[in-house]
This record gives C-alpha cells, sequence and structure tokens, in this order.
C-alpha cells in the first residue's frame, strides 16, 4: 500500500484556495448522473449529505436511529471555534492553526489542520444563516468564551447545547433536500458492510433495523460519516449505539487505519457508581475554571469531604504545575486525576474519583454568580449524583469521550480505498494526539460543509467508474458473508450477555490501553484480547430473531467488530513507545515524572494495513512535515 | 450514599402487527443511584439469561439531549419529573415493593414497532415541510453582519431547545404535535433569518401535521408540563399567530 497524502504545493496559507482550482468539476447539468452514499447523519454527515445534494448529486443518507436528529453530535455542549477575532483579541487564522497543531501535541498533518483554521469563519457564517441561536451579546453581535487551550476567545455557543443547535441546524439543511427528493433518508437502517467492486467502494450493504432485511445499495462513491470508537471502553460519553463497525468493516475490505491507540479522556465527568452504570456523563471543563480540585493528604480518608480540614487537603494540579494550576490542557488534568487515585488518595465510594471543590470560588463571588455561570451544570450534577455541589464538593473522574484516530484520509478526506471517503470524528485527520475543546463540532462541519463537498469532484470527475448494479456479485457475496455473520451470533446461545463481554473488554482496555500505558500492561492485554474474542464466539447469548427489531443482535454485531478493533488499538499502542497528547507511556518520561515526546521516531502517522484475518496487520508510516511550526515540548509548570 | 429497592415491573410487551399485554417482572435489588433505563438493563439481562427475549425501548445518549428515549411510567411521559427525560430519572425517585407500569408513548400516529418502541418519524416529516432555513452552503454573508436583539436571540434559543422526544404529543388528549411544530415555527418566527418563509413553513408544517393524524390543540397544556426540555404554551400562541398571518400574505 502506498499512502499519498496529496498534500498541494506551496506555502500553507495558499494550498487550499490553490487546490479547489485544480480540482476537477462535474458539469451541473451531469451532477445528477452521480450517486453518493453518505453513512450517519451527525454533523459531518448531514452537512456533507445535504450540501453534496444542494449541489446535484444524488444522495443517499443512512442512519441507525430513528431520525437524524439524534446523532451524537449532538451531545456536545461547550461550542464551536472559528478565527473571527470578533474579540479583537488577537485571534487569526494561522494561531487557530497553531493552537490546534500544538495542542495536538504536533502530530496532526499541518495542511489540514491550516484548512480546518480557514474554513471556520465560514462555518460561523453560514450557522447564523441557518437560524442558529448562538448566544448574543445585548448590542446584538455575537458573543464569544474562551476555552482550554488558546489564549484567545473564539469559541462560538449555544449556552450549554452548541452541538444540539448546530445538529439541528444541519438537520434542516438535510431536511431541505429531503423535501426536494435530492436526498433519499434511510432510518433505523444499519450499515453492515462497505462493498468494492474493482478496487472502488460501490455501495453498502445495510441492515433495516425493524424487518431485519440486508438490503444493497450501490453509489458512485461512498462517504463514512460514522463518528468514533470511544465506545470500545464499554464506558464512555459516547451515546449507547456509537460504534466502529463500518469503520472497521471498510479497514478489512482495504482502508488504512490512523492512529487507533488516540483517544482522548476528559478530566470533568461523573465518576462511575457501580456495575449497573451504563455510560458516563461529561461536565463541560469550563468547571475548572472555578473549581479546584484535591484529594485527602492521607490515603484511605472517609470522612465526608467538608469534615477535613485545610492543611489535609492536597491540591496536588496546584502543586504540581503552579503556574497553570486547575487549568492545565485535558490530557494532564485527567492523567493526575487517575495517578492519585492508584495511588490510593482517590475519594467516593469507589475510590476512584477527586474533588472538585466551589468552595472557595463561592466565597469570593457569591453563589448567585456561580449559579449563573455553572448552574446548568451544578443541576445535572444534582440530578445524576442527588448531592448539592454549592454545599459539598463535587466528585469528578476522567472518561474517554473522543477519538483522535481513525481511517487515514488523504488531503481529498478520501480513504486509501478509492471512492470510499471518511469525514468528522470517523477520520484521523485534524486533531493529532489530542483535542482542543470546541474544535471537534468545528471540524465536523468544515469537513462536511465545505471540505468534501470540494474534493469529491475531483474524483467523481477524474475516475472512470462503471456502471454497476445490486446484483453484482460482490453484493451477493456481501450479503452472504453478513447474513451468515448474524445467524452465527444467534445459534451462539451461550451463557453471558453482550454487554457483559462488552464490560470486560472495556475494563481491560481502561487499565491497560487508556490514559497509562506500558509495555507489560499493553502485551497482556494482547494477550487476553483474542481470549475474550474466543469466548464471546463460544458463549454469548443473543436472544430473539434476525427478523425484526433485536436490539440484542444489534448490539453483540457491533460488540464483535470492536473485539477485534480492541486489538488494533493496542498493536499502535504498543508500537508507539513514546508519551504524546493524551497517552502516557510509563516507558517514556521526564525526569520530572512529565510526558516525553520523541520526534525523531515518531512524528509520523502510524496507519495499518489489514492484511487477512490470521496474519499481522502491516504498518506505514506517513512522516509528518512541519515546515511552518517548530516543534517545540509542551510545559505547563 | 446509594440503597437498593425492590419493584415489580408491569411492562407492555408487543410485537409489531400483533396484539400487545402487560408482564410482570421482578426487579431486585435495584441501586437507587441507577437511572430508569440502567434498571431496564439490569431487568434485560436477567431476561436474556433466562432464555426471554428482552424488552425492547429506544434510548441512545442517556445524558437527556438526543430525545430517542421516553416512555410512559406510571401514565406520565418520562415519569413527569419535573424537565426531566427517561434516561435522566433515578431510581432514588421510587420507592421499595413499588409497582411500576410502563408502557409505550400512546398517540395515534405514534403505531408501536415493538414493546416500547414507537415510530415517531411524523415529527421528521413536519420539519421536513419547512422546519429550517432554505439557506445553501456558501450563500451565507459575513456572520455579524445581521445583529440581533439578545432577548429575541435567547426566546429562540428557548424555543429551540426541543428535543423532539414527542412526550408533548403523548401527553395531549388530542395526541396533538402542537408544542412540538410550535417550537420550530417559533425559532424562526423570532430571528431574521426565518422571516422570508415565514408562510410557507407555518402552512406546510401545520398542513403535514393535520395530514398525518396529529390532533388539534385545545388548551389543555398537558404539553408543556410534559417537556423535559420546558419548552412553553406561549410558543403554541405564537404560532397561531403566524398561521392566522400567513392567510394574509
Amino acid at each position: 500500500m502506498k499512502l499519498d497524502s496529496k498534500i498541494p504545493e506551496g506555502p500553507v496559507a495558499e494550498k487550499w484556495t490553490k487546490h479547489k482550482l485544480n480540482v476537477k468539476l462535474v458539469n451541473p447539468a451531469n451532477r445528477r448522473k452521480y450517486s453518493v452514499i453518505v453513512v450517519g447523519s451527525g454533523l459531518a454527515g448531514a452537512s456533507a449529505a445535504a450540501t453534496m445534494a444542494e449541489q446535484g448529486y444524488v444522495v443517499d443518507c443512512f442512519t441507525y436511529n430513528d431520525s437524524p436528529r439524534r446523532a451524537h453530535s449532538i451531545a456536545a455542549q461547550g461550542g464551536i471555534n472559528a478565527a473571527k477575532n470578533y474579540p479583537n483579541d488577537g485571534d487569526s487564522i494561522y494561531r487557530l492553526f497553531y493552537d490546534t497543531v500544538k495542542g495536538g501535541d504536533f502530530r496532526a498533518r499541518e495542511a489540514n489542520v491550516y484548512r480546518l483554521a480557514e474554513v471556520s469563519n465560514q462555518i460561523i457564517d453560514h450557522c447564523v444563516a441557518q437560524g442558529i441561536p448562538f448566544g448574543r451579546e445585548y448590542g446584538g453581535y455575537l458573543d464569544n468564551r474562551s476555552f482550554g487551550g488558546a489564549q484567545v476567545s473564539r469559541t462560538f455557543y449555544s449556552r450549554g447545547q452548541t452541538g444540539q443547535q448546530l445538529l439541528i441546524g444541519a438537520y434542516g439543511a438535510l431536511s431541505k433536500e429531503i423535501k426536494k427528493k435530492t436526498v433519499t433518508m434511510y432510518t433505523r437502517c444499519e450499515v453492515i458492510d462497505v462493498v468494492v467492486i474493482d478496487g472502488q467502494a460501490r455501495g453498502i450493504i445495510s441492515r433495516n433495523l425493524v424487518t431485519g432485511e440486508l438490503t444493497r445499495h450501490v453509489a458512485d462513491a461512498v462517504v463514512l460519516a460514522t463518528g468514533g470508537y470511544s465506545n470500545v471502553f464499554f464506558l464512555s460519553t459516547n451515546a449507547m449505539a456509537c460504534n466502529a463497525s463500518a469503520a472497521w468493516r471498510a479497514y478489512k475490505k482495504g482502508a488504512a487505519f490512523a492512529n487507533p491507540c488516540y483517544t482522548q479522556i476528559h478530566p470533568t465527568c461523573i465518576p462511575v457508581h457501580g456495575e449497573y452504570q451504563s455510560k458516563l456523563t461529561l461536565m463541560s471543563e469550563s468547571l475548572r475554571n472555578d473549581g479546584r480540585i484535591w484529594v485527602p493528604k492521607a490515603k484511605g480518608d472517609k470522612r465526608p469531604a467538608n469534615d477535613i480540614p485545610e492543611d489535609e487537603r492536597d491540591y496536588y494540579l496546584e502543586r504540581k504545575y503552579p503556574s497553570f494550576g486547575n487549568l492545565v490542557p485535558r490530557d494532564l488534568a485527567s492523567r493526575n486525576a487517575k495517578i492519585v487515585c492508584d495511588e490510593g488518595y482517590g475519594v467516593g465510594p469507589t475510590g476512584n474519583a477527586v474533588y472538585l471543590d466551589f468552595a472557595e470560588a463561592i466565597e469570593r463571588v457569591g453563589k448567585d454568580n456561580i449559579k449563573a455561570k455553572y448552574g446548568n451544570l451544578f443541576e445535572m450534577y444534582n440530578r445524576i449524583t442527588d448531592e448539592d455541589p454549592y454545599t459539598t464538593p463535587m466528585m469528578i473522574f476522567p472518561a474517554v469521550h473522543y477519538t483522535m484516530g481513525g481511517l487515514w484520509v488523504d488531503y481529498n478526506l478520501m480513504t486509501s480505498l478509492p471512492g470510499l471517503y471518511a469525514i468528522g470524528e470517523c477520520n484521523f485527520s485534524d486533531h493529532g494526539a489530542n483535542r482542543l475543546g470546541a474544535s471537534a463540532l468545528m471540524q465536523g462541519l468544515a469537513d462536511g460543509y465545505f471540505v468534501l463537498p470540494n474534493t469529491i469532484n475531483d474524483y467523481l470527475a477524474s475516475e472512470k467508474i462503471p456502471k454497476v448494479g445490486t446484483d453484482h456479485a460482490a453484493f451477493a457475496e456481501a450479503e452472504t458473508v453478513a447474513q451468515d455473520k448474524l445467524d452465527k451470533l444467534l445459534a451462539i446461545k451461550g451463557n453471558r450477555t453482550v454487554d457483559d463481554f462488552h464490560r470486560e473488554l472495556g475494563l481491560l482496555l481502561w487499565e491497560n490501553c487508556g490514559m497509562g500505558r506500558s509495555e507489560k500492561g499493553l502485551k497482556k492485554a494482547l494477550e487476553r484480547i483474542p481470549q475474550i474474542r474466543e469466548e464471546f464466539w463460544k458463549n454469548v447469548n443473543v436472544p430473539g430473531s434476525a427478523d425484526d427489531l433485536n436490539q440484542a443482535l444489534e448490539k453483540a454485531n457491533r460488540v464483535a467488530d470492536f473485539m477485534e478493533f480492541a486489538e488494533l488499538m493496542v498493536k499502535d499502542a504498543l508500537e508507539r513507545t513514546e508519551s504524546c497528547g493524551g497517552h502516557f507511556r510509563e516507558e517514556s518520561q521526564t525526569d520530572e515524572g512529565e510526558a516525553l515526546r520523541n520526534d525523531d521516531e515518531y512524528a509520523h502517522v502510524a496507519t495499518w494495513e489489514f492484511q487477512g484475518l490470521d496474519k499481522e496487520p502491516a504498518l506505514h508510516k506517513e512522516p509528518l512535515v512541519y515546515e511552518e511550526v517548530k516543534l517545540t515540548q509542551r510545559s505547563y509548570k | 450514599m446509594s440503597d437498593t429497592i425492590n419493584i415489580s415491573l408491569k411492562v407492555w410487551r408487543q410485537n409489531q402487527g400483533e396484539e400487545g399485554h402487560f408482564e410482570v417482572y421482578q426487579a431486585k435489588d435495584i441501586d437507587t443511584s441507577a437511572s430508569f433505563l440502567e434498571m431496564l438493563d439490569v431487568v434485560n439481562e436477567q431476561l436474556t439469561l433466562n432464555g426471554k427475549e428482552p424488552i425492547a425501548f429506544e434510548d441512545d445518549c442517556r445524558e437527556g439531549i438526543c430525545g430517542a428515549c421516553g416512555v410512559l411510567v406510571n401514565g406520565t411521559t418520562h415519569g413527569s419529573h419535573e424537565k426531566t427525560t427517561l434516561c435522566q430519572l433515578h431510581m432514588r425517585k421510587f420507592k421499595n415493593n413499588e409497582q411500576i407500569v410502563i408502557e409505550p408513548f400512546r398517540a395515534h400516529p405514534f403505531t408501536v414497532i415493538k414493546d416500547l418502541v414507537v415510530d415517531r418519524s411524523g415529527l421528521d416529516a413536519i420539519i421536513t415541510e419547512g422546519g429550517y432555513v432554505s439557506v445553501k452552503t456558501g450563500n451565507a454573508p459575513e456572520a455579524s453582519t445581521t445583529p440581533i436583539k439578545k432577548e429575541l436571540a435567547e426566546a429562540a434559543m428557548d424555543a429551540a431547545e426541543c428535543i423532539g422526544c414527542g412526550a408533548c404529543v403523548a401527553a395531549c388528549p388530542n395526541g396533538s404535535a402542537m408544542l412540538f411544530t410550535a417550537a420550530k415555527v417559533s425559532q424562526y418566527a423570532l430571528l431574521p433569518q426565518g422571516h422570508p418563509e415565514r408562510k410557507q413553513r407555518v402552512e406546510g408544517m401545520v398542513g403535514k401535521m393535520d395530514e398525518l393524524g396529529f390532533g388539534s390543540c385545545s388548551n389543555e397544556y398537558e404539553c408543556a408540563v410534559a417537556c423535559p426540555k420546558g419548552i412553553d404554551v406561549q410558543n403554541i400562541a405564537r404560532l397561531n399567530r403566524e398561521f392566522i398571518k400567513a392567510s394574509f400574505m
């Protein structure tokens, strides 16, 4: 496999403009002769489907939900970044680009990130025109808030529901095209496989989740906008049905997977309560602006927080990082919470939590001020835990919530499988080893509204795409394989539930391939995963049939893919012996115990190629060349 | 600290095209810190291990924003604790040895797909008729060219918080989707971006609502009580004004 990133020549600031000029176009009258399948209806999928339909292409869009509006983009709280510089505080496209590359710990592609920063402003223009109610100032102009990893205020927001509002905007755009019949929407349809004919992605096999029927869909290009793989950990902040299946099956059909070990762990989530826990809830990291993080100085101190005197508390972030204190980046805040808990200082029933204390802030600015700033978050915390954060410190713990790795794509967002594109969280390209807050919404919409609808023209206009029908042997074969797999899952009738297996896999990954990683732990996980997988295929219990709505079967089918994907994730983590972004490799640290990057050996994208079920995947390295930005070691001391 | 309770569940079971019926299950040692859906997970694990089919119910984000979840709990939508979706309802709200009756949302246009899962695609069909601003990607002027009064932006946001769960329809004795439709119509009636299409929007959406068999509003206001996002009934008044105005346009 030869990976060509197709980064245009020339200065970074001119690449995208030049590239748009060089892209071949399809004549407007001819566009209706081309069809594109979009899998996923989140920010990236809905915006791409709508925009390509506006251009005249025939679009089929798929979601496993009952409505496109339910995609998990909806849960994003904080906001969306753009380089508008409305606050006049020194922001620029270049600064947004630089912050994103630095925030990603110098493991993202410069050209892609610059383009992201460049189109960020158009996104805001477009979303305002869509009637998205962004927060405004009394003068009527758009308001901005600040976010981690930046010295400027560049985040646009709609209260604590920015993801919801942007998604509803994209869903509106999609609905507008559904009304015109330029987009055909398939709800409650899960994509089971990608169909490849003569080396090109030519369609999908989808399963109607209500009738169980497998159907074949052919197109000239296929776009995956299927989100990330956080749910491989079982517990994450992702929605219950978020999965890696479409991306994983594309990988098995020839699309390379990049940096699967890059996951982001968010520091301010509500801790796990018990065995029954099904998912984790994130609270905006803006809480760290006023909350102070601490644990008791004594191990296993079971006293209620308010009974622990001031001099018996360890404000460990303030102690270790005096200049940034509680506002260190996400990765440091998360890792240090895990360290203190692993050492036995953790609080709460499970010992896996630290305090986030607002007592001092309430005394300083008053309860009303704190309520105005964080009222909705305090309410959410109270609803879930039944505790009052105004009087008792919150308990928080890190949780997996985003994956920077994904399908490898070139500058055009095409995977290594011709005709197959990956956009949004599904691809790997823009966030490097760590994503900054308010950048996920920006990337999803950049890809969907502005990048893909430009770059996909090039493929459709210049490649020879022969006419095929769904009667082609490749469709029949993919359908048979899919059906056999479902039948096999139903036939096992073992003694353990799908969730039981998923939980076991997730815990293994959390312990060994989460925030802190070591060769020993990773090798242990690598040995254990195939054993869990083997038992899964012998002993899982999937009730019901394949002929109607069967949620257990849906889940089993997704977990079966996680069982395979997990192995690649751990292999990638084992291979990357450096610490970078949110990933602390124990063997790679400074004398002070901080993460140590190794630019000489690891300034590359680790890209994996499937070689067959029983064979080791091949590793290809795409070197990351930094022409604009100087690589530096991050320091927040 | 959390406690455990024993409860008995009377749950509606139904396959598509068949008649439904209630079944009773015992749920023992349920942690009161668990959410309602986590309690159902526990029950489903047990059903599975006992060779029975788990209860089908809809959910996804489990943080109260996607709008996928929603059933009737003891006759009320989402269990009707103020501004709470079912996924955010916790078992500490229930008593030991309580019987909880769980049914799907009941409304004429919401047919049962299986057990507690209903077809709410009618709500999407209403949006398709105009619940958006028809702006193509690339059309937009610079974002700051149109200042919008903060109060209007806030009121639009109040309406835009709707999560499309359908509780308003299920709570209405007429099975009306007025609050749902009114929330979207209001958002765009309040903002200048929505004005060019206001006539087509309100007429198209209301027309589709009628066509699909959603009932009329008779000012019961049950919808606003049921709404997990606190969407105000004033939006219905605004919808009515928009509708009347449209006939003069």
